[in-house]
This record gives C-alpha cells, structure tokens and sequence, in this order.
C-alpha cells in the first residue's frame, strides 16, 4: 500500500503544504492581473537552483535567494511595486540563458553528477523528497501561508482599488514588494514539489477556477487555497496508481480539469468593475 | 582571423550562421509587434508549447517540426479565443494563459517519461544547440519565415493602428479581434520555426529582447524594426561564435549580450526622460 510509505508520506505532507501557499498567493496574482511575474520567477528558481548545485551548495539556498532577490528587482523596475511586462521579459529571459549556463558548468565540472540534474529542477521531483526536505518544505510554505492570511486585508484593499487604498494611507508600495517576496519564497518552495517550469499552474489554475466561481474575496482566497490542496492530492493519488504518469503531470491535470469545469460550467459573472 | 576562417570550414557552422540569422531576423520583426502590443506572455507562452510539441510528436514517431508547428499555432488559435471582456478580464486572461502553459509543458513532461529514449534529450528541446542543423531545416525555416514576414508586411499598417489604440482603430472599422488572432498565428508560426534552433525556452530572448531595446531608443516603427533586427543579427552572430569557441551554451552568450544592450538603451534613456525630452 503506497500510502504507508514513507516518500508518498512526505511527498503528502510537503504538498499538501506547498498546495496551500500556492493558492492563496495564486490569488493575489491573479487578481493583481501578475501571473507572469510568478511565470518569471518560476524560471529564475531553475537558474537559482543549479547555481547553487554548481558552486556546490545546497539547492535550495540558491532557489530562495534567487526567487526573492529577483521578485524585488522586479517591483524596482516597475511602478509602484508592479513589475512591467517587457521589463519581466527581459529580466528572465537573461536569467535564464544564465541558468543554461549554470546548468553547462555543474554537468562538465562536476563528476559523478545526476546528468538529470536539470530536468528534475525543471519538472519536480516530489516522491524524491527526503524527511528533512520534506519537513522543511512543509514550513516554509507554512510560513509562507501566515504571512499571506496576515497581509490579507490590506493587500485585498490595495489590489483591489489601489488609488484609493494609497490615499486611506495603506502603505501600496511596501505591500507591493512584500507580496512580491512572498511570491519568490512560493516559488522556491514549489520548485521541489512540481519543478520550476509547472508552478505556474498551481499558482494559476486554483486561483482562476476560484475566481470564475465567487465573487467574493475572502472565500475566494479559501477555495483557491482548498482547491489547490484537492488536486495536489488527486495528483499524488493518480501517480502513485499509475506509475507511468509523472506526479507533476498528474497535479497539472487535475489542476488544469478543476479549472476548464470552473470556466465552462462556472457561474457566468459580471466583470467586478461593473458589479460593484 | 586564421581562427573565423577555420570556423567555416565545418559544414554544421555554415548552417547555424544561416539558420542563426533567419531566427534572428524574423524573431526581431515578430518581437518588434509583439512588444509593443505587451503580449510578451503570450509570446512566451506560445514559445514553450513549443516543446511538449516536439516530445510528443518523437513519442508517437513523427519529424519534431510537425509537433512544434501543430502546438505553436493551435495553442496561438485558442490563446486568440479567450474573451476580454471588461477592464477586469486581465487576470482571468493571464490565469488562462499561465494554466494552458503549465498543463502544456507538463504534458511534454510526460511525453518525455513515456519515451524513456528522450529524456537525455528533454535539455536539447528546451535550450536548443546550434549543432547539427540540417540544411533541411534550413530551407524550412526559410519558407516560414517568408510566409511570416509577407503576412505581417500585409498586415502591418492595421495591426500596427490596432496595437496602438484599439479602441480608435474599432471605430474606423479596423477588425482589431481578427487582426489580434491573426497576429497570434503568425507569432505562434515564427516561434515554431525559431525552437527547433533556439529551443523553446530561449527563442523568447530573441523576440522580446532586441524588439525591447529597439522601442527603448526611438518610437519610430521603421528605424525601430531596423534596429531590432540589426541587433537581434549581431547578437546571434556574437553569440555563435563565442559558444563556437567556448564550452558554454549559445542561450547563454545570446541572453547575456542582449541584455546588455537593453540595459544600456533603459540607461540611455532615463536622462533623456528627466528632461521630458521622450514622451
């Protein structure tokens, strides 16, 4: 019974987890409208992570300070702690390229390396998760969790109507870049689970079947969060029956399901600006 | 110079040269529009489908180039069916977009797991390698790249009105939706083209980076595409022959330069800005 096993036990408690700070920052991207800013930090997590593995620490320091380090560059070169599209583009494409070469590097220099190094930092490697990695995920995305539920209502206030949230002296600017760490450290954590080139689908899908299913904004942050965590485990439950399937393909699909069902049967809504 | 002449010797450098400056070229134009429409994440999203095209397309034992052009261009077709409706729509448009990305690659994920054969080769299909490009693919890469450049040329007064303001451009009876999914295919048919040199992760470098640093330095579409393509050429030319003569990859020495050179262009730019000299 795969459910007594220790790597599905950890891959469980890591996902469920990382799940759970996916959909609540997920929410906020999409209704701040910065899903590519997570599409790009999810890419400077690859680079971030064989940096490390090319100088020869540990991964996830480079993945953590690659993905806050860049979310606060970002929020630099945009306006008001919102990164502009091209900028993005620019940004990571470079970063990148950088990646690639990190990636050269570590596979030539270093002997007796896992030649797989860069596909499992691109796709994830969920079941591959040790105690203590898996541990340490589960409470950095904890973490990460409190922190949004704590930044919750102003961020909601300055996402929302931005204009008027600056002049009820909501500090919009410094929330900005706190969400915008946040969403590094998200990033990092989620590269083990789904790797880096899929996160943005835990960040996106929950969060646009929530959207496209209530108007509300607290119980939309909950449903995405819920919904999120449902289609990590019926990933996780797909894989571990069919062992052909990748886990990180078996979250995208019930993820990218959830979300297809939410657009095509979903409620049909106003658009919120005319709503209210 | 002994060490260039050399370097045309090999047969499989002439074809990267070729195949090089064609991307480049066609890359710069595509990204030129692109840019100034901010689609880049379209752009990016339509560069990596790119890959679960071609992995799925080796799976089931087809030639690549049929994989990349089918997900490429069907992908730009239901990116162009997504409604924008309200001023709002923003976040359901990018959720939609950010999903059929990710699920996409995951399904190249699994494509490469199910062919166990080209998982070594998962690296090739998202980096590229400027090694072994056949003077087939060349001559493809051509005729695509023709076909891209006569329809944007066709297009190019309309779209470039219906990019600037849409709204006006609506009133005078431009069909700005189909314009908009016309263009998509065309971004979708370069990007298929370009990956099977560049790769899917960096052809996007080529088409938002010179195209960026182009609309950086002046607001004119004509010098604009010009230099865009200038630079897009002699980044990819640099960039060939540095990995030529390094063990580093070519994505690295392409990204790197380019984005030199649009860093200095933003730098270039701000005192210009202060003094209110650039709208």
């Amino acid at each position: 019974m795969t459910l007594t096993q220790p790597f599905f036990q950890h891959a469980l408690l890591a996902g469920t987890a990382i799940a759970a700070a996916a959909g609540l920052i997920g929410y906020f991207l999409v209704l701040r409208a910065q899903v590519f800013t997570g599409d790009a930090l999810s890419h400077v997590a690859f680079t971030g992570a064989l940096a490390a593995l090319a100088i020869g620490v540990d991964p996830r320091l480079g993945l953590f300070v690659a993905t806050i380090g860049v979310a606060l560059l970002l929020g630099v070169l945009g306006r008001r702690g919102r990164p502009d599209d091209v900028a993005i583009g620019n940004v990571f494409s470079w970063i990148l390229g950088l990646g690639v070469f990190f990636l050269t590097v570590y596979t030539t220099s270093r002997s007796a390396v896992n030649g797989n190094a860069g596909v499992s930092v691109l796709f994830g490697s969920i079941f591959g998760l040790s105690t203590s990695q898996a541990v340490t995920a589960a409470v950095i995305a904890g973490l990460v969790c409190v922190a949004v539920v704590i930044v919750a209502r102003p961020l909601l206030f300055a996402s929302i109507d931005e204009a008027v949230a600056a002049a009820r002296g909501v500090p919009v600017r410094l929330l900005g870049f706190a969400f915008l760490a946040l969403v590094g450290a998200c990033a990092a954590v989620a590269t083990q689970a789904v790797g880096s080139l899929l996160i943005l689908g835990l960040l996106a899908a929950p969060a646009g079947a929530a959207q496209r299913l209530t108007d509300r904004p607290y119980r939309a942050l909950a449903l995405s969060a819920g919904l999120a965590i449902l289609e990590m485990w019926a990933g996780l439950a797909l894989s571990s029956t069919v062992p052909k399937v990748p886990p990180s393909f078996g979250i995208l699909a019930a993820a990218t399901a959830v979300f297809a069902t939410a657009v095509i049967v979903g409620p049909r809504r106003m658009p919120a600006g005319a709503a209210r | 110079m002994t060490d260039l002449q050399q370097m045309w010797v090999f047969p499989f450098m002439v074809n990267a040269f070729r195949a090089g400056t064609i991307v480049a070229v066609v890359a710069a134009v595509v990204g030129w529009f692109m840019v100034l429409r901010r689609q880049s994440f379209a752009g990016h999203t339509l560069a990596v489908v790119g890959f679960p095209g071609a992995a799925g397309a080796t799976l089931v034992g087809l030639s690549t180039t049929y994989g990349y052009f089918a997900f490429c261009v069907t992908a730009a077709v239901v990116l162009g069916l997504i409604p924008r409706v309200g001023p709002d729509a923003d976040g359901l448009e990018s959720a939609l977009t950010g999903t059929i990305q990710a699920f996409l690659l995951a399904c190249g994920f699994l494509f490469a797991a199910l062919y166990k054969g080209l998982l070594g080769g998962v690296t090739a299909l998202l980096f590229g390698s400027f090694l072994g490009i056949t003077a087939m693919q060349v001559w493809v890469l051509l005729v695509v790249a023709i076909a891209v450049l006569v329809v944007l040329a066709a297009i190019g007064r309309p779209l470039l009105f219906a990019s600037i303001d849409p709204d006006a451009a609506a009133g005078r009876g431009v069909p700005v939706r189909l314009l908009s999914m016309l263009f998509l295919v065309v971004l979708g048919a370069a990007v298929a083209g370009a990956s099977q040199i560049t790769g899917s992760l960096l052809v996007f470098a080529l088409l938002v980076m010179p195209a960026a640093t182009a609309q950086a330095i002046t607001a004119s579409p004509r010098l604009g595409l010009a230099l865009s393509i200038a630079f897009a050429v002699v980044v990819t030319w640099v960039g060939l022959i540095a990995a030529y003569h390094s063990p580093y990859p070519i994505g690295f020495f392409v990204t790197t330069l380019a984005f030199a050179g649009y860093v200095l262009a933003r730098l270039g730019r701000l005192p210009l800005r202060t003094v209110g000299a650039v709208a």
